[in-house]
């Protein structure tokens, strides 16, 4: 158990999976403090998934190595399985057993001690007492949401690998669902979560951006925000469909996104982008500096990456 | 204006997109054109009512020449093949016991001196009747032989010999089912082609449906081992093996009236065997089947054999060569031969046996099998 005691829940190095001659996940190195809530952002596609089932044992890497909770994550898959919880993407509990079932059949492969009164916790902090009977496949998807939760904690894992846990949830369990993970974090449970909610990633702690297989940008939300580099104006005005039209044929802008009656025009040079604007620049526009948001520095990112590894 | 009830284009469309889907799901389709021409095969050329060269064992008492006339007619005909001569009884009565001869033709010591004399000797066929198709057609030409068979023997003054009613009288002893009734025979097998069909199904559809439903990633991720898995998904089935196998003897006993002369306990221990064969199989399918609805092709491609091969439907020595080969690497062909074996014909161990090992063997192989692809769809 001293392993489980160190400073770095997850630390791996050069992890790969290569599915025939695709390479799915290339050469990633991630380091998790414990307790922290990491967040793990990509496209669809781009590895997430993969990634985090050879960190709880699912699949064995390629090549890299490293630990998950101090444990070899080639070598030493069983005693990983047992100290992570994991909840898939798709609800992966039995439909046709009830909420306390679900919990107990999870309970006893865990060989939870105490398991009648672990189930009855877990029920009573997810506030899912009065439903217990109810035939898990008849829940809503925020009552599944939350059963995945209780059942992946019912072995007081020491990590948590949710893989976008909050997909079709709507806002108000979304919120209550991250009050729950910070509330987890706090006690010392490390969380590891993909999602593809810019708000979301704002509440982690810390977040990678994954594209094509590669790890493109880590840190903490200024971090990612400082050395993405990207400058983008706010255009507001008459008609903005044509300005948009124009602005994405020059060389320059990268990106011009319609938010209501506002464009957002952003570009990695901010001396190209000045020149692009100063040469279309009509009096019946007002242009703006702005901040540049996560979501924009992530579709950078990727075009970016797609320049260099599609 | 008011939407026209029906059009081609919508209808089109979805024939089309069938038509796509049917073509992605490539199992579905070897199926649809495998499972007819395995019907085909199988009814076309491996199926025959009537059996003939069914194994006979000869006990000689007398090498007179008319007894070698009487061989040579036997071995002339279609329907025996000689596969064994022998002095002793016992030797005789073991073959026709553990299912190695078909039947048995005892030849008296007495036999050309009673002939020559007109006595009409008696020569005793027994017979394995526990299937009674496949010892008719036999029996039937057995008679058609006795009025002719010695006409050359016996020319010009003996002809007196060839009674009216035949110079030999051929008695048949119809041994495990002496009045034919063919329930006797069914009933028994029916436990094997149940148990084959429910116990590969139900397996491959419950690990199948785990897979499908998204459940197994989560079991694979808990500390839970394969084996575990596999060994604690069996064994409710083979409880529910075992009613299935109450079910149908307390049916046997009490509605057919099946004799069961052997050990009950016996073919509980043994039925353990089958069932564990046939849950391995499904287990196999289960790791080979992308989803529910293949499960179920690739077990009724299992059932299908099972249940015209395996001696349950015609009989196993009706068919060529080839069908039987099919055949004996089936658990139900040698699961038949085992319950019919120890309800109709009181059978041991010992006489068992040799069909204990061929259902032994499939269950390790089957058993490997599913073991293996299951290990390598963790990764």
């Amino acid at each position: 158990m001293a392993a489980i005691e160190k400073e770095l829940a997850i630390d791996v190095t050069g992890v790969t999976k290569r599915f025939g001659d695709k390479t799915v996940v290339d050469a990633i190195n991630l380091s998790v403090r414990r307790g922290e809530i990491y967040g793990f952002l990509g496209p669809n596609g781009s590895g997430k998934t993969t990634f985090i089932r050879m960190l709880c044992g699912l699949l064995t890497p390629d090549a890299g190595s490293g630990t998950c909770l101090g444990f070899d994550v080639r070598t030493q898959q069983a005693e990983i399985k047992r100290h992570v919880g994991y909840m898939t993407q798709k609800f992966s509990y039995y439909e046709d057993l009830s909420i306390r079932e679900n919990l107990d059949f999870i309970a006893r492969i865990y060989a939870v001690p105490d398991r009648a009164a672990a189930v009855q916790r877990s029920l009573e902090r997810l506030g899912l007492t009065h439903r217990s009977h109810q035939l898990a496949g008849q829940l809503s998807g925020g009552w599944k949401q939350r059963l995945a939760l209780a059942a992946c904690l019912i072995h007081e894992p020491k990590l948590l690998l949710l893989d976008e846990p909050t997909a079709g949830v709507d806002p108000k369990a979304r919120r209550e669902f991250w009050d729950e993970i910070h509330q987890l974090a706090a006690g010392g449970l490390t969380v590891l979560i993909t999602t593809h909610y810019m708000d979301e990633a704002e509440r982690c702690h810390r977040l990678a951006y994954l594209a094509y297989g590669h790890l493109l940008t880590r840190g903490t939300l200024a971090d990612v925000l400082a050395t993405a580099k990207l400058t983008t104006w706010r255009v507001t005005g008459p008609d903005l469909l044509n300005l948009a039209a124009t602005l994405r044929r020059q060389s320059g802008v990268e990106q011009v996104v319609a938010f209501g009656n506002t464009l957002h025009v952003s570009g990695r040079d901010p001396a190209r982008l000045s020149t692009v604007i100063t040469t279309l620049r009509d009096p019946r526009h007002d242009w703006q500096p702005i901040a540049s948001g996560l979501e924009d520095v992530f579709i950078s990112l990727m075009d970016e990456a797609k320049d260099n590894f599609s | 204006m008011s939407l026209p009830r029906f059009t081609l284009h919508r209808l089109w469309a979805i024939v089309l997109k069938e038509f796509i889907q049917m073509k992605r799901d490539r199992v579905t389709f070897v199926m649809m054109v495998g499972i007819p021409l395995m019907q085909l095969m199988m009814f076309g050329f491996a199926i025959n009512s009537d059996p003939r060269h069914l194994p006979t064992a000869l006990r000689l008492g007398d090498q007179g020449p008319f007894t070698r006339t009487l061989v040579q007619a036997l071995r002339t005909s279609d329907y025996f093949s000689i596969i064994h001569e022998t002095s002793s009884e016992s030797d005789a009565q073991r073959l026709l016991q553990i299912g190695d001869a078909q039947f048995v033709i005892n030849i008296p010591e007495d036999f050309s001196r009673k002939l020559l004399r007109g006595e009409r000797p008696t020569v005793l066929i027994e017979a394995d009747a526990s299937d009674p198709a496949a010892t008719g057609p036999a029996l039937a030409s057995i008679n058609a032989l006795a009025n002719t068979i010695f006409n050359r023997d016996l020319p010009g003054p003996l002809t007196r010999l060839r009674a009216k009613n035949g110079p030999v009288d051929f008695r048949i002893h119809a041994h495990y089912n002496p009045e034919n009734i063919t329930q006797y025979n069914v009933v028994p097998g029916l436990m094997g082609v149940v148990l084959t069909m429910t116990m590969v199904i139900i397996t491959a559809l419950a690990i199948t449906r785990e897979r499908e439903r998204g459940t197994m990633e989560n079991l694979l991720a808990t500390p839970v081992r394969p084996f575990e898995v596999m060994v604690g998904k069996i064994l409710p089935y083979i409880a529910v093996g075992y009613i299935q196998v109450t079910l149908i003897l307390i049916a046997a006993r009490f509605i057919f009236h099946v004799p069961m002369v052997g050990s009950l306990p016996l073919l509980y221990a043994v039925a353990f065997l089958f069932i564990a064969a046939n849950l391995a199989v499904g287990i196999t399918f289960s790791t080979l089947a992308k989803n529910q609805l293949q499960a179920v092709q690739m077990a009724f491609f299992f059932f299908l054999p099972s249940i015209l091969l395996s001696g349950f439907m015609f009989p196993f020595r009706g068919m060529p060569p080839w069908a039987q080969n099919v055949g004996s690497c089936l658990p139900n062909t040698h699961f038949l031969r085992i319950v019919r074996g120890i309800l109709l014909k009181g059978n041991g161990l010992a006489e068992i046996a040799p069909e204990l090992w061929p259902l032994l063997a499939f269950l390790v192989v089957a058993m490997a099998i599913g073991v293996k692809r299951y290990r390598q769809t963790l990764d």
